[in-house]
């Protein structure tokens, strides 16, 4: 009775993520998609807590729901609303997306099955939490390089945004 | 309380979602979407067994990977507002230049 033995708060976090996630896919107006996005990152935010991850819950909020969503709620206001209304997919599509969907569940629910990873003293959470202070010590001793150079990334992808928006066609006043 | 093997099993049916809303959808932005779906499904395995473990270098990563996502859907929303003012079109089978 293993998987009956959950806690209620992490079934409620589970259904809040994966609903919104198929509501970000499915829903008809794309501005209520990336509002369930929003929600969705927010729930892997909640995950992220019940794992005894508050640094990284945070990041997650303040980047995704702060950040992301923002964004691509900026990007749907500025692309015309019909283009955003029209949806063409064909039915027989949809209907192998259904079916590859299904077989990646159960190709992977049987590995994971086969694996005996569904042993309860193998995935236990019985050991301490880490400390977020080990992150911070880890990131700026050992990963720093890699720190230094997702940082020259971000600013690089922030300039490549700019560049890439920029109207050519428009004649700047001298 | 809930153990390791429920996370994964959440992170699969994510990567699932995600799978589906690549092949199905042909708007740019959802196709984003799911790549972000993906993209957080990743993260919530790497948390998990980093809590698991335990071990702080899963933290490390999923933070990396989160600031990585950042930049990518920048870039990703910058390339899609240019595809829709070159096609007037935000439908990835218009794209027609960019066949192969």
């Amino acid at each position: 009775m293993v998987m009956f033995d959950v806690d209620p708060l992490f079934v409620g976090v589970s259904v809040l993520t994966v609903g919104s996630s198929i509501v970000a896919l499915e829903t008809k107006e794309l501005i209520y998609g990336a509002i369930a996005l929003a929600i969705g990152m927010m729930g892997i935010a909640g995950f992220f807590l019940l794992l005894d991850a508050p640094f990284v819950a945070m990041f997650q909020i303040a980047v995704y729901v702060g950040a992301v969503a923002v964004l691509i709620i900026f990007t749907v206001m500025l692309v015309r609303t019909q283009a955003l209304f029209t949806t063409k997919e064909d039915k027989g599509r949809k209907g192998a997306g259904i079916v590859l969907m299904l077989v990646i569940m159960a190709g992977f629910g049987a590995i994971l099955l086969v694996s005996g990873f569904n042993n309860p003293s193998y995935g236990n959470f019985n050991s301490p939490g880490i400390d977020f202070t080990a992150i911070g010590k880890e990131m700026l001793t050992y990963y720093s390089p890699a720190l230094v150079v997702l940082g020259l990334t971000l600013a690089g992808s922030v300039v490549a945004a700019l560049a890439l928006a920029r109207r050519e066609d428009i004649e700047q006043p001298q | 309380m809930s153990q390791l093997i429920d996370f994964v099993i959440v992170s699969v049916v994510l990567v699932s979602i995600g799978v589906y809303g690549l092949v199905v959808k042909r708007n740019a932005i959802r196709m984003l979407f799911s790549i972000e779906i993906i993209i957080n499904a990743a993260n919530l395995n790497l948390v998990a067994f980093s809590r698991s473990l335990p071990n702080v270098q899963g933290q490390v990563f999923a933070l990396f990977s989160i600031a990585i996502a950042a930049a990518e859907v920048a870039v990703g929303l910058g390339l899609i507002i240019i595809a829709y003012r070159l096609y007037k079109e935000i439908d990835v089978a218009e794209f027609k230049s960019m066949r192969g």
